[in-house]
Formats: C-alpha cells, structure tokens, sequence
C-alpha cells in the first residue's frame, strides 16, 4: 500500500508540466514549427530513392561483365 | 565497385538543394508565399527535361551521321527519360497553380506549350513502335525526333515569350534574376538544377545499360 501511494506520486510528479518544462529535450527538431522534421523526412526519402538507383547502376554492373 | 563522380555530385547538389531549399530564407511575396521554395524542385524538372531532350536530339544526329544503332538506342532511352521528367513537373506545376493561381489548369501559353510538347514527344515512340522494318524505324524515328526538339524549343521557349502569361520572364514579366530570385536564391537554385540535370541522366544511362543488356541477351 505504502509503495503504490509513492509510485502514484512519483508519476503524478513526472507528468506535472512544472517537473516536465525541466527536461532537456533535442530543441532543433522542435524549433521554427518543427520544420526541421520535414526536412529531414525528404532528405531521407531522397537518400533512400538514391541508394536505390545505386543498387540497380550495381546490378546492371555486374550483368554487363 | 565504384560510383562515377558526376552521379556523386548529383545526389549532393540534390540533397543540398532540398536541405537548403526548405530552411534558407526567400523572398516575402504575396500569393506565393511560402511555395516560392517550389522553384528548387518544379522548375528544376524543366530544366533536366530540356537537356535529356537535348541530349536526346544529339544522339539522333549522330546516328544519322553513321548509321550507329547504339545511338538510336541512346536517343531513345534520353528521350523517355525526358519525358518521365516533363510529366513530374506537370504535376508539381498543377499543384502549385491550384494555390496560387487557383486553378489546376489555366489556359497559360506555357501549360499548353508543355502539354503539345509531351504529346509531340509521346507520338515520337507511337512512331517507333509502328515501323517494323529496323532500319527504317531507327531513320525515321531519328529524324522526327530532331523535329520534335525544333517544336519543343517553340513550344515551350518562343511562344509563351511572345504572348501574356503567368509565368515570370513572359510577355514582359521579369524574368529571375529580377525581383523574384534574389541572390540567397540563386545559391540553391543554380546547384538544384545542376543536380536534376545530372540524376536525370544517371536514370537515362541506367535504362540505356539496361536496354542493351536485353537486346544482347536477344542475340545471343
């Protein structure tokens, strides 16, 4: 019972916006309305669509030997 | 197991120009808005078709000046590539019309020129798949193709210029490199157009490889 009461509060603590406001969080992803996501999202879809087309510029490699 | 340098240098200048494109500051204009960034990625896929297409008249010239099929095949394979980049940037050019222009399609010198010109450019593979006879395709073919580029550079680079339209640098409108592409601009639009061009190609070699890779499997 003791140990139920404390674990209510320990999370009752932890989702206080007081407590939360504290932690450090990774701000740039955060900052100019979060459009640091969207970049990162496109970058890597591009990245990837890239990887990709390297794979079948290999593939085509190793067919033309 | 190496990557050719300019296929390099294309998915950098790309992924600059997307990184850049997005987070660089641009020009406060009314309407446009936020979506003058669609510069970097609509525009852009002009100008890769422009140099496929180009790309593509040169190995019809010469093919004609040999008879060399590899250049036929070459041709080819620039121009499909060319127009699978026409199409993305009829797309992209519908959505940006629909918020600011207010409309998917308006009757803009430039919009119909760009439709004329992917159809000129889609009868030129109706025309290569009609003929039977090899050699008379690949003739044919070559020929209408120089054609269609003449027609395209109309189309796309002469008349929209000689009447009213929407699209900055025709009928009097300024063109970049007045008040619409300042110099922060430039830094990201010279380098994307440089990076489509060269994935653009990278995509046509790859179906140009891939073509022959079959037609050699066939002889054998």
């Amino acid at each position: 019972m003791k140990h139920s009461i404390s674990t209510i509060l320990f999370y009752l603590l932890m989702t206080n916006p007081v407590f939360a406001n504290n932690i450090e969080m990774a701000y740039i992803m955060r900052s100019n309305g979060k459009i640091y996501v969207v970049v990162a999202v496109i970058a890597i879809i591009f990245i990837g669509l890239m990887a990709y087309l390297y794979r079948i510029d290999q593939r085509v490699k190793k067919l033309e030997k | 197991m190496q990557l050719k340098w300019w296929k390099i240098l294309g998915i950098i200048l790309v992924l600059y120009s997307i990184i850049a494109g997005l987070l660089m500051p641009v020009p406060k204009l009314n309407i446009l808005n936020e979506t003058i960034r669609n510069l970097y990625f609509h525009v852009t896929m002009w100008f890769s078709m422009i140099v496929l297409m180009f790309s593509s008249m040169k190995q019809s010239l010469q093919f004609l000046n040999g008879f060399d099929k590899i250049r036929d095949l070459k041709a080819e394979t620039y121009a499909s590539t060319g127009i699978f980049m026409g199409l993305l940037g009829l797309t992209t050019g519908m959505i940006w019309a629909q918020f600011t222009w207010g409309t998917f399609w308006v009757n803009d010198p430039k919009l119909n020129g760009t439709a004329v010109t992917l159809l000129i450019y889609l009868a030129y593979f109706i025309l290569r798949n009609s003929i039977e006879n090899e050699d008379s395709k690949a003739r044919v073919s070559a020929i209408y193709n120089i054609i269609a580029f003449v027609m395209m550079i109309v189309f796309i680079g002469i008349l929209p210029r000689m009447t009213d339209s929407l699209h900055p640098g025709n009928g009097g409108n300024p063109a970049f490199g007045n008040y619409d592409l300042d110099s922060n601009m430039r830094m990201v639009f010279y380098p994307a157009v440089i990076g489509w061009i060269l994935i653009g190609s990278w995509i046509a070699q790859l179906r140009f490889r891939i073509k022959l890779l079959e037609i050699n499997k066939e002889n054998i």
